[in-house]
């Protein structure tokens, strides 16, 4: 660019760097970095347990030990049924309001959208805590309205648990997904829709094979966004699990590993969150690369 | 990935000329999209309502009467009791969250919007090579550095004070990249270059002419920064073991684990607590619509 001086601009990028280069180092570079390296090393106690453990090199030891334990595995296998559930569930839901609020007979677009959007302005532990109740027999009206209709749903015991941490995500993510969508279906040329009238679609119609392949790839890429949002759980179950419910404590991934730090055995913690943070990385990196492939086709 | 439209402003709600309903009966297809969105609605609002009405109640009318019934009306009682209880821990508990988020996502905005400005307006040796490894910083999920952080700041000591929760939120390697691709659309570099002819040193022609070209940038990224800072539990649940430094959402995640197990007294507080929390966020967030949805949209054009 510029011909003026650059002498004297020599030291402003490091000025203007700086700042975010050491924050970026020290607590994202460094800390994988030594999490890398203590998983490497294991505690073995001395049998006694008071100050007996001493540090031993393991190897690989710390990552076959997360990927041969059951809980971990299935912490995986819990988030895999929730996304089969929660993605079609929250996903459709967000679509069909999006395209109910884009259709000409919606009235008050803006309030209504405002209001579905609400919930995500509630931070996720106080959503927790909240649907909680709502989940607590003798202080939920959901219930005693579920049990006056002769259903009686126990959404704190361990069998129904995916169905309460669905729930309480669905709530805080649907709205967000509508404004996005909705945003999405504005931007859909007007007379490609003229013409769908025109060729005598119906509004239905014209939802279903007009609109929808348009909006596509916002679609696909919310989906995907979930499902990494989804490799992360851990507020949500976090809460369910210390409110008594029937859950297990390392229902998901992010809980295990966290267990693993609380039970002072670094090197699985450190170990399980490496795992963790590929997984999420790798699937965020095939994400950027199927939507840069898709905007260059 | 597409700038101009980050700063599209939302779409008035369109003025479509209705696509004539012919083969379907007129009047009932406006009654059928309404009522499904108001039960969406409702869904939506009902928890929140319940709140407001729980927060209202003392402990026995909690329990013993109807979800959305009025009873005596013990507000204040509750709210007196919300900021007494435990030394007036729960004012420290908004201020801690106040500090953590608002102060946090300030700096980190700061500090993004300057990086990306000098991503987009600086060359120098090895740039486009570590602005790869901020964009690999993106893939790295908040919830999968926050327990590697805690491990690192137990060893150098940095566990269970202000700092410890408040530096690592600060780090958005994505506000950088908005804040690059924001600097490349909005601050031309023939106004910077006549700033510099005229005199102004390079922090003065940033601070003056760029910062506040870019203020479109700074409000996105702080709106994220807030929103990410506000909502995180996992990081300040390893650090913190002083309850005097907890944010709210940790503090009533506490007294929530305590009145389940040992202290049902605490089943108010707890209610009371979340309404106070998240009615500042609520009014915020209806009163900056127009901002989070221009960031919205910019996630979702992504």
């Amino acid at each position: 660019m510029a011909q003026t001086s650059p002498r004297r601009r020599r030291g402003a990028p490091i000025l203007f760097l700086g700042p975010f280069l050491v924050l970026f180092a020290a607590f994202t570079l460094a800390p994988l970095g030594y999490a890398a390296w203590l998983s490497l090393f294991t505690e073995r106690g001395s049998g006694l347990g008071f100050g007996g453990a001493e540090t031993v090199f393991a190897g690989l030891g710390n990552y076959a030990r997360a990927l041969r334990d059951d809980a971990f595995v299935d912490g995986f296998a819990h988030i895999v049924a929730y996304c089969l559930v929660y993605i079609p569930v929250m996903i459709g839901a967000a679509l069909l309001l999006a395209l109910l609020l884009d259709s000409a007979y919606a009235r008050a677009r803006r309030a209504v959208l405002l209001g579905l959007f609400l919930p995500h302005a509630v931070p996720g532990i106080i959503a927790a805590i909240v649907w909680v109740f709502l989940y607590t027999p003798g202080l939920s009206p959901v219930v005693d309205l579920l049990r006056a209709g002769g259903i009686g749903w126990d959404f704190l015991s361990a069998d129904r648990m995916l169905v309460s941490v669905v729930n309480i995500a669905a709530w805080q993510w649907t709205g967000y997904n509508v404004v996005i969508f909705f945003a999405a279906l504005q931007a859909v040329p007007r007379d490609v829709l003229e013409a769908a009238t025109i060729d005598g679609a119906g509004a239905a119609r014209t939802a279903w094979s007009v609109k929808l392949p348009l909006i596509r790839p916002a679609v696909l890429t919310a989906a995907l966004f979930t499902t990494i949002g989804a490799l992360q759980l851990f507020t949500e179950p976090q809460v369910l699990f210390r409110a008594g419910a029937g859950i297990e404590a390392a229902w998901s991934p992010a809980m295990y590993a966290y267990n693993a730090a609380a039970g002072q055995d670094h090197g699985l913690a450190a170990a399980s969150s490496l795992l963790l943070a590929a997984f999420a990385g790798l699937l965020s990196f095939l994400v950027t690369r199927l939507s840069a492939r898709r905007r260059t086709a | 990935m597409s700038a101009p439209v980050l700063t599209k402003a939302p779409a008035p709600p369109a003025r479509r000329p209705a696509p004539a309903p012919r083969r379907r009966p007129a009047l009932m297809a406006p009654t059928v999209v309404n009522a499904v969105l108001v039960v969406g609605l409702a869904y939506m609002l009902l928890p929140l309502t319940w709140l407001v009405i729980a927060a209202t109640k003392d402990r026995r009318d909690l329990f013993g009467t109807g979800g959305f019934e009025l009873a005596r009306f013990d507000l204040w009682d509750n709210l007196v009791r919300l900021f007494t209880e435990n030394g007036g821990v729960y004012g420290r508990w908004l201020l801690n969250s106040v500090l953590y988020a608002g102060g946090g996502a300030l700096v980190g905005a700061l500090v993004c919007v300057a990086a990306g400005f000098a991503f987009d307006k600086y060359r120098f040796r090895g740039k486009e090579r570590l602005y790869g490894l901020v964009l690999l910083g993106v893939l790295v999920p908040a919830t999968a550095t926050a327990l590697p952080t805690y491990l690192l700041a137990s060893e150098v000591g940095l566990v269970n004070s202000f700092w410890g929760v408040f530096l690592p939120m600060l780090v958005n390697p994505f506000g950088v990249y908005l804040a690059r691709v924001f600097s490349a659309s909005y601050v031309p570099d023939e106004v910077l270059e006549a700033t510099r002819i005229d005199g102004a040193s390079e922090p003065v022609a940033f601070w003056r002419v760029a910062l506040p070209m870019l203020r479109p940038a700074f409000v996105t990224i702080f709106l994220f920064q807030f929103t990410a800072a506000w909502n995180n539990f996992l990081l300040p649940l390893l650090m913190l073991s002083d309850d005097r430094l907890y944010p709210v959402s940790l503090g009533l995640y506490m007294w929530n684990a305590s009145s389940r197990a040992t202290q049902p007294e605490l089943y108010p507080l707890v209610v009371t607590g979340s309404l106070v929390a998240v009615v500042p966020l609520v009014l915020a967030f209806v009163l900056l619509q127009r901002h989070w949805r221009s960031g919205l949209t910019a996630g979702a054009v992504k």
